[in-house]
């Protein structure tokens, strides 16, 4: 270090605001941040892991010969049901992990070098894909060894896990944001659990709608997770894209579009 | 886009790293920092002294752009801190008092993170990483996770991550408290080989010895406001060099006992804590024959006499006169006497 002249304040070049290109490559550095934490600590997959197969085990086999006669026929009905359901439920990780981040001492230093204030924010969210890939992934797998042979093929089905992937990417963002304006990193859980398991149950997601008393049909219906896994169906078993994939993506961007930038507001004011 | 600013102004004031006037910070009904006026030369190391609570912290939190101040102003090198933050982010290093590193990842990991993030490329940023353990003596520690680290390898790797982009100036909030002798001795000459180097040190202590140790100037803070400022050794003077403690066997003449002393040495005396002792700085050994006579002839009897030298109570003691200190700094000065 003696050996090191430090260059004076006033020779030095200063860059002024952060360019694009600079907020890209921060951002990319601290998604690789997150996936070397996810390496370095592999428990924060057990939920990604461990629920496409408990779930998908547990609801085929309740729920299976009563609502469809028997498991086989049930598999194309629960297991988009399933995908959508789990791989937006880890989406609440990314909410919960940000606000873990934000309250320990290394965000000090973040915020104290000269990055793109907006890194570290986009870096979690674009780390989180590779657990909604690895859930999707698993689900699937799951749903073939059991006996799940998609009608749509391959393609269709890679197709459908891209939707749904985009999709919980796209409500992270809600989540983010509760991330960033909650106190403690429980309440950002208990939260937006709250608001997940009414909108996963409430749907087309486990059993048909006809049954339901009208209210509850009307709320299936307009639902959005509705929409998805019907677009998610539609790809799998008949390999079409109907308005339910349309509305699955237009639902994303909206979300994106409200969500994204009072999350950066409300995340730019803290950070 | 990346357009290259060139500022005249920071060549007039290029010797202040520093420059801060009035800063406030308020919590709710706490006023953490209340009017906090330092100036710090370019390559100098200046110590901010004081108390758990006094302000230091967020004084130093204000500074680095990580915390808005919701009074004055203040400039790095020239750049003000709230207008022109990503100026200043590019001349500054933050080591904190709690680890600001990445507690799940190793020490080689998070150097190259945070070099990556600095705009270092892979290669190089590999390189400078491990430069740094090399030059912190973390080489062998460098693959492991930071859980098993000491409290000083973290310390050591939190500098050497504030020093990836050499910057000017360095913030270093209480860079030894909690380190044993041995590491904190290491730390110390650390902190000398900065400045060789040309960069500027803002540092944070509780202990006077710190101070005395490393810095050039000091400004001591005590309920968030500045209420001492100068070298080490105008701040002792200011207290004497030493300070006299006296315990007289009659308590019921203490108040007598106090005022020959405050009239005697011509300074603020105090009671300590434990009652029964009077404190007062010694600017003057000569003086005390006289003192000493004069109690003897006002028929006071002395229990006990000691001269000490100055601690940081002393420093409180004798600046802000109130004996709330006493309590508070008890306990660190005796670490401080431990310590050394």
């Amino acid at each position: 270090m003696s050996s090191t002249i430090i260059k004076p304040a006033h020779e030095r070049k200063l860059r002024g605001n952060s360019s694009f290109r600079q907020a890209v490559r921060n951002s990319l550095t601290m998604a690789y941040r997150g996936l070397l934490k996810i390496k370095r600590t592999p428990e924060q997959l057990f939920d990604v892991t461990l629920q496409p197969i408990i779930f998908t085990l547990m609801f085929t086999y309740i729920f299976g010969g009563a609502i469809s006669g028997n498991v086989q026929n049930y598999l194309p009905v629960i297991i988009p049901g399933i995908l959508v359901q789990t791989v937006i439920t880890t989406s609440v990780v990314t909410g919960v992990q940000l606000r873990e981040d934000m309250d320990k001492g290394v965000f000090d230093r973040f915020k104290s070098l000269p990055i793109a204030r907006i890194a570290p924010l986009a870096g979690a969210l674009l780390a989180d894909t590779i657990r909604y890939t690895i859930a999707t992934t698993l689900t699937f797998t799951m749903g073939y060894v059991m006996g799940y042979r998609p009608e749509g093929g391959i393609g269709f089905v890679i197709l459908a896990g891209l939707l749904v992937i985009v999709c919980s990417w796209a409500i992270s963002w809600i989540f983010a944001f509760l991330g960033v304006i909650s106190r403690t990193a429980s309440s950002v859980q208990g939260i937006s659990m709250i608001v997940l398991f009414p909108l996963t149950f409430l749907s087309n997601a486990f059993v048909p709608a006809d049954t339901m008393p009208n209210i509850l049909q009307w709320f299936v219906k307009v639902n959005p997770i509705s929409h998805l896994v019907t677009a998610v169906r539609d790809l799998t078993n008949n390999g079409t894209m109907g308005w339910d994939f349309t509305i699955s993506l237009i639902g994303a961007a909206v979300i994106v579009a409200i969500f994204a930038p009072i999350t950066v507001r409300a995340y730019m004011r803290r950070a | 886009m990346n357009q290259i600013i060139n500022n005249k102004k920071i060549i007039d004031s290029s010797e202040w790293a520093v420059e801060a006037r009035g800063l406030v910070k308020v919590f709710g009904d706490n006023r953490a920092v209340d009017g906090v006026d330092l100036n710090v030369r370019a390559g100098s190391i200046y110590g901010v002294l004081g108390p758990n609570g006094a302000g230091k912290t967020t004084t130093i939190r204000m500074l680095a752009t990580l915390l808005k101040a919701d009074a004055g102003s203040a400039r790095i090198f020239g750049y003000d801190i709230v207008k022109e933050p990503q100026l200043v982010r590019q001349l500054i290093g933050v080591t904190g008092q709690y680890a600001s590193v990445d507690e799940s990842l190793s020490a080689t990991e998070n150097l190259i993170i945070f070099s990556r993030l600095l705009g270092l490329g892979r290669a190089e940023a590999k390189r400078k990483a491990m430069d740094l353990l090399e030059e912190f003596g973390l080489i062998e520690a460098a693959k492991r996770p930071l859980k098993n680290f000491s409290g000083g390898m973290r310390r050591r790797l939190d500098l050497a991550a504030s020093l990836i982009a050499q910057p000017p100036l360095i913030f270093l909030d209480e860079p030894t408290t909690g380190l044993d002798p041995r590491t904190r001795n290491q730390m110390w000459d650390t902190i000398r080989k900065l400045i060789n180097g040309g960069s500027t040190v803002l540092l944070t202590t509780q202990y006077l010895q710190e101070a005395d140790e490393l810095a050039d100037r000091v400004a001591v803070i005590d309920h968030g406001k500045v209420v001492a400022e100068g070298t080490v050794n105008d701040l002792k003077e200011s207290i004497g060099t030493s300070s006299l403690h006296l315990s007289i066997q009659n308590e019921q003449y203490m108040q007598d006992a106090r005022l020959i002393v405050e009239r005697m040495l011509n300074v603020q005396s105090a009671v300590s804590a434990e009652g029964g002792k009077i404190t007062a700085p010694m600017a003057d050994a000569d003086k005390v024959t006289d003192l000493l006579i004069t109690l003897k002839e006002a028929g006071i009897p002395l229990a006990e006499l000691s001269v000490q030298k100055p601690t940081l109570d002393e420093v409180f003691l004798s600046i802000t006169g109130s004996k709330e200190n006493i309590a508070d700094t008890t306990n660190k000065s005796s670490k401080v006497e431990e310590l050394v």
